[in-house]
Formats: structure tokens, sequence, C-alpha cells
């Protein structure tokens, strides 16, 4: 049973149902949300991620790998997750901010070159010391791509995470970013209110409207 | 994680419990019952020693008037401020001292004001003898004149910037530009279109602000005694004095006093909210009767730097007179400077300072502390604060003073509870509610996807708070010890009461020196500790600026 299972999973809040869905998303595929603003699509990937504010309820199973991710809290999900904006850490370089998914163990040396690698992978080399206000947008969205994936997931959430790109960028941000996930044989779960998001041959699920 | 989920309750009763331990420990003796000194039956004798003292109509009167006046003016002036210049650029250049401004100490602001008026002061100075003919100070009784004028000034002056803080924290959410297009769309003028369509919105919202600057006028002590008249004073002062007399008998009084000055306060707020109604029904035909001009526009701007310049110059006025030699009246300058009022005082000023600083830097830690527990809390339970916990805040600043800080002083000596730490605890009750207020909203204002993103990297919640969210956050937390330390300098009565007198920060002998009048000690205490005070806020900007100077993303803005 690998990929990722939502298994009747509804979101209520105070009682009041939001959203409700029941999927699986195999290993390199990716499952695409869609739905005009205001329908709960965050909310959506808030309750996999386990980040609901107090109030809300999620219903149902959620498990990954044939792992029971319900009740786990975020950090040991091994969910990876992109927002419309980069949110890379403000306080930390660039090479901080990729060294901040990387796990304890790895160090010193061993540690730079790691980054370093990464770095060199979306060609960026030589940016570790960078302050991230300093890059361009695409710049930015690569480096919360990659940071994402050091902190090795198992699978990636992904909220309009192109929306703000101009469009030249965005085409190569979304190659990149799919590509990597089929790669890595990663389920994907998007959610966009953009038809051009969704991958080719991917399965969508309309929401509200 | 219990710690912390508990955090919210601690606070509540480390902010309560002080003031309701107190007022029981001043309620106790107001009835005569107070066994240390031999009280053991409950009466009325405290109250009528109070009745019967003949000073005690016009020091309630003095009191009322003062209290009254002051919150009336210092909310009138930075209405009418901001009023005639909101997103102006003269308002940008003001708002630019606020902080400044309000880190000063009121007994600061107040001796700077005395040596500007005082009848031997640097304004009569300034235009002596040419102006005036005087050659020699005139007999005018200025300062400390008998119906509190001078102090009315000297408080106004620094509630002003405390208001303006406050109203400028409240116009996002009353969205003024809108409202006074609107307004102005309809032919209404600058001010009249915010008096109508703004400021009803922006009031709601500072409310407690203004409760809590009437319920300080109406009590104050440090300004009153620097300031305000002797004989005899407002009531507070007047159970101040009975506090301190050696003769301990007086004990009794003085907390009858105290209850009555918390009756006072009580019932000042309950005029004020009477007025708050009956201004809200008769403004109402106004703002029905259609396009009005005010021509006010320029008197706000000239209150507003009126009492922004009073408060920078009296600071002047105090650096000269804290360095002056030969300095004869009308002269406006001293014949000669030197350093030996620094010389002399330094000794003692450094204890003093030294002490100030160890008390200031408890209580503030503790406040920053307890404040980021309950606002973490507050994030990671999803606990919602209400109206009530805001209230809760105010409560210490509603309370007077010396309606409780004698209870907890009797409390001390009765558990044998360590004088310094009750000091400390006596500070943090004032400095925890503004530290708070101070930090809410820029840690609430953060975006928590950062945690989402840290959380989804593996950190766990409190990897999230010490790496991400506070690093983010330096600098507001920075601000709120800023403010939190200048409260806790300007303190007066909570080191004066609960220390017994023994425990003496530079605010303590600096009020003592009010009766001395040797201007050139007074120049160098108060200059020590605005000194402080001030030195706080700017390591607060510089702090991050450092930091930061290599992370765009985190410098300017806030």
């Amino acid at each position: 049973m690998n990929g990722l299972h939502l298994d009747n999973i509804a979101i209520t809040a105070g009682g009041v149902p939001l959203v409700a869905l029941s999927a699986h998303i195999p290993p390199g595929e990716t499952l695409t949300v869609m739905g005009p603003s205001g329908v709960g699509k965050s909310t959506l990937l808030a309750g996999v991620m386990g980040t609901l504010p107090a109030g809300f309820a999620l219903g149902g199973r959620l498990r990954l790998n044939g792992r029971e991710l319900t009740g786990l809290p975020p950090e040991d999900r091994r969910l990876g997750i992109l927002f419309q904006d980069e949110l890379l850490f403000p306080h930390l370089s660039v090479g901080g901010n990729l060294a901040f998914a990387l796990p304890a163990r790895l160090r010193g040396r061993a540690r730079r070159a790691r980054i370093e690698d990464a770095l060199d992978r979306i060609g960026l080399s030589g940016f570790a010391t960078r302050d991230p206000a300093t890059l361009s947008g695409g710049q930015k969205a690569r480096v919360a791509l990659m940071r994402m994936l050091l902190a090795d997931p198992q699978a990636l959430l992904l909220d309009e995470p192109f929306s703000r790109l101009d469009t030249a960028l965005r085409a190569r941000i979304r190659a990149l970013v799919f590509g990597l996930a089929a790669d890595r044989g990663l389920p994907v779960l998007l959610v966009t209110h953009d038809g051009e998001d969704v991958p080719p041959g991917g399965r969508v699920v309309q929401l509200g409207g | 994680m219990q710690l912390l989920r508990a955090a919210p309750a601690l606070t509540l009763l480390i902010l309560l419990g002080p003031v309701a331990a107190g007022l029981m420990g001043t309620l106790a003796p107001a009835f005569g019952v107070l066994p240390a000194l031999g009280g053991t039956t409950p009466g009325l004798a405290p109250l009528r020693t109070l009745l019967a003292w003949p000073g005690l109509t016009e020091a309630v009167g003095l009191s009322i008037s003062t209290g009254i006046a002051a919150t009336i003016l210092s909310l009138g002036v930075v209405t009418l401020f901001t009023a005639g210049w909101y997103g102006t650029r003269p308002m940008r250049w003001l708002t630019r001292l606020l902080a400044p401004l309000l880190a000063i100490p009121h007994a600061a602001a107040a001796f700077g004001l005395a040596f500007l008026v005082a009848p031997s002061g640097w304004l009569a100075r300034v235009f002596s003898p040419w102006a005036t003919g005087w050659d020699r100070p005139p007999d005018l009784l200025i300062v400390q004149d008998p119906l509190g004028l001078t102090m009315i000034a000297g408080l106004v002056v620094k509630e002003i910037p405390f208001l303006m803080l406050m109203t400028l924290a409240a116009l996002p959410q009353a969205h003024p530009e809108k409202r006074l297009t609107i307004a102005r769309a309809l032919g209404h003028g600058r001010v009249s279109g915010w008096l109508k369509a703004v400021f009803p919105a922006v009031y709601t919202q500072i409310r407690l602000p203004v409760y809590a600057v009437l319920a300080y006028s109406l009590t104050v002590v440090d300004v009153a005694i620097i300031l305000g008249p002797n004989t005899p004073p407002p009531l507070a002062v007047q159970v101040v004095r009975w506090m301190s007399d050696p003769d301990l008998s007086m004990r009794f009084p003085a907390s009858a006093g105290a209850m009555l000055q918390l009756v006072l306060v009580l019932g000042a707020l309950g005029l004020w909210r009477l007025g708050e109604h009956m201004i809200a029904r008769l403004a109402r035909p106004w703002a029905e009767a259609g396009p009005q001009h005010l021509p006010m526009r320029g008197a706000g701007l000239a209150l507003a730097a009126l009492g922004a310049g009073t408060v920078l110059a009296g600071l002047g006025v105090l650096g000269l007179w804290s360095v002056a030699g030969f300095w004869p009246f009308p002269d406006a300058l001293p014949r000669s400077t030197e350093m030996a009022g620094w010389v002399r005082h330094g000794a003692a000023l450094g204890t003093a300072a030294w002490e100030t600083l160890r008390i200031a830097t408890a209580a503030t830690g503790a406040a920053l502390g307890m404040a980021l527990a309950c606002l973490e809390a507050e994030h990671r339970f999803g606990l919602t604060p209400g109206t009530r916990s805001l209230w809760v805040l105010y409560l210490p600043l509603l309370i007077p003073q010396v309606a409780f800080l004698p209870g907890l002083q009797t409390l001390a000596l009765i558990t044998g509870a360590p004088e310094g730490g009750m000091v400390v605890l006596g500070h943090l009750v004032f400095v925890l509610p503004y530290v708070f207020l101070t930090l809410a909203a820029p840690w609430r204002a953060w975006d928590t996807r950062h945690a989402t993103v840290a959380a989804a990297l593996g950190a766990g919640p409190w990897r999230v708070f010490w790496t991400v969210r506070l690093p983010m956050l330096a600098s507001p937390v920075l601000t709120a010890g800023a403010v939190g330390l200048a409260v806790s300098v300007g303190q007066y009565l909570p080191t004066l009461l609960i220390g017994g007198g023994r425990i003496q920060t530079l605010t303590t002998e600096a009020v003592a020196l009010a009766s001395g009048g040797d201007r050139r000690v007074i120049g160098v205490t108060a200059l020590a500790q605005t000194a402080l005070a001030v030195g706080g806020f700017a390591l607060a900007l510089a702090i991050p600026r450092l930091m930061w100077r290599n992370r765009r993303g985190l410098r300017g803005g806030r």
C-alpha cells in the first residue's frame, strides 16, 4: 500500500463540514485539487499537514507508505510543503536555510559539502552565504524547493506554489518540481485554481462551485 | 509543555495576585485592623481621622480636577493633531520622536518643565530683563501653584506621546483613509470629517488606554510632589506622606485615604463613561448636520509640537544645569561650565543607577519571559484571547498604586518576604502589561506558515520557537524589553512603598531632591535617569541593525 492515502478525510469547523475528500495518490503521481478561492483548499492541506487551527477538526484517516499519519505531530509526518510564497527564513543565509532541513547527525565538512552540492544542483553554486532577500524570484523558488527536498520527504504538498512566478519562470519551475517528484517517486497533492498547473496526465478533483 | 500550558494562568496570578493581596492589605488597616500595630478590632476610627484632616476637601478636589483636566487635554491634543495631520510630513516627524518622548521618565520630564517655567527658570531668563524688566526672579508661584496648573501641564506633555502611540496602533482597524476620503468627498473639512467619521472608531479602541491615563493622572505621586501644590497636596501625595510618617499609627488614616483614592478613581471612571454616552448623544445631531469646516488644524499641530518641545527643551535645561558653574539670573546661559556636579555625585549616582538597573532588568526579564510564554501558548494551543484578558492586563494600570502598594508592603513585612524580591514583583505588575501590549501585536502578526514550513522540515515546536520565530521577531522583542525597562526605571511608588525607603533608585533619589532645590544635583540625577530609560531604546534599535546588517528581509519596516 504505497503512496498517500486520504481515507474519507472530512474537515469540520465548529461541527460544520468544510471539505471532504477520499483519494489515493500512488508514488510519482500528482493529484490536483481545484476550486475557487475560499472552498477550503488550503484548509485541506493544513489538515494533511496536521496544522489545522483551533476549532477545526479532521475526520478520517491519513496514511503514507503504510504509515499512519493521523495524530502525528507535523514534524514527524515527513511531508514536504511549498506555499505560494517561498517563505525562506529571512534571518538565515541561503546555506543556512538549506542546512535547516538537514539532519543534525550530518556535521562539519560533510554538512557543508551537502549544502554546496545542493546549491550546485539548482544552479546556485557559491550562494551559501548570500542573504535570501537579495535573490531573484526564480532563485528563491529553487532554494525553497531544494530546502524541502533536503528534508527527504515522502510526499509533497503544494499550495499554489507557482502562482507568484511570471509566465516564463513558471513553466520552468513547474517542470523542475514535477520532474524531481517523479524521479524520487513522491506522491504529490497540489491545490490550485489555475488549470495550467496540472501536470500532463494528472488526475484532477474539483472542490465546491 | 505542561508549564507552557499553564503560562497564561500563572501570568494572571502574578499580575492580579499582588493587586488583590495588596488591596486586602490596605483595606484591613483602613478599618482599623493591623495586628502588628495593635489594631485588632475593626472600626471606623481611621476613617474618622481621615475626615478630621482639614485639608481633605481641597486634596480630593485637587486630585479630581488635575486628573480629569490632564486626561481631557491630552486626549484633545492627540485627537486634534491626528485629525488635522494624519498621513502628512509633520505627523511623520513628530511620530519619530515618540519612542524617546515615551521613554523619558515622568519625574525627569516634570523637573525639566519646572526648570523651564519657574520664576527663575529658563523662559523667564530668556525674556529678562529686556522684555519683562525683571532683574530678579519675580515673586510668582508658578511651580506648585495652588490650582495644580503646572502639574496638569507636566502630566499632559507625558500623556500625549502615550495616547499618540495607542492611537497610531488603533488606526489601521479604523480604516482612516477610506473613511476620511468619503467624508471629504461629501464636503466635510479635514478635521470635522475626522472627528465625525474616524474618531468614534478610534476611540472605542483606545478607551482602555484613556482610562489608564485618567486613573494615573488622578493618583500620580512623583509628578505631584515635583510640580503639584503642597498645602494641601493631592490626596495620593498625602497618603504617601502618612505612609512614610515615623509615627506608625498614621498607617491607619493612610489606608483609609488609599481606599478613598480607590473610590475616587472608580467614581471618576464612572463619570467619564457617563461623559462618553452624553457626548455620543450630543454629537450625533452634529455629525448628521452636514458638512462643516473646523479651522483648528493649526492649533492641533501647535499644541502637539508644544508638548514635544516642552519635554525636549526641559531636558536641555536639565543638561545645562547639570554642568552649570556660576549662573546668575537673568543670564540665559551659565557663565561657566564644570563637571563638578557629575564628579561630586558620581559615586552615589552609580549605586542608585546600579540598583535601578538591577530591578529593571529583573522585572523586564521576567515580564518578557511571561509574555513570550503566554503568546507561545496561545499559538500552540490555539487559545483565543478575548476582551476580558485585555481588561486584566489593564487592571494594574487602573487601580491606584497607593491603594494596593501599601498593603503589599504590609504583607511583605508580615510574611518576611525578601524586600528586593518584593520590589521587583511590585515593578513587574506595571512592567508586564506594557511589555505584553507592545509585544502581542507583532508576535501575533507573524506569518505562521513559517512554522508550518519549519515543521515540514522536521523541526519540533521548541526548535521553531528558538530558531525561527524568536530570531525573526528579535526586533519587536527587544523593543518590548526597552519599553519594560523604561517603565521600571520611571517607577517611584513601588520602590518607595514596598522598599520601605531602604531601596534607592535614580527615581526615588530624584523625587527626594524636589524639596531641596539644588538644581545641579537634580539636573545630574534626572539626566542619569533619562539616560537609562532612553539607552534601552537605543540598544533595541542598534542590536537588530547590527545583527541583521546582512539581512535585508529583517531590516526596516518595524
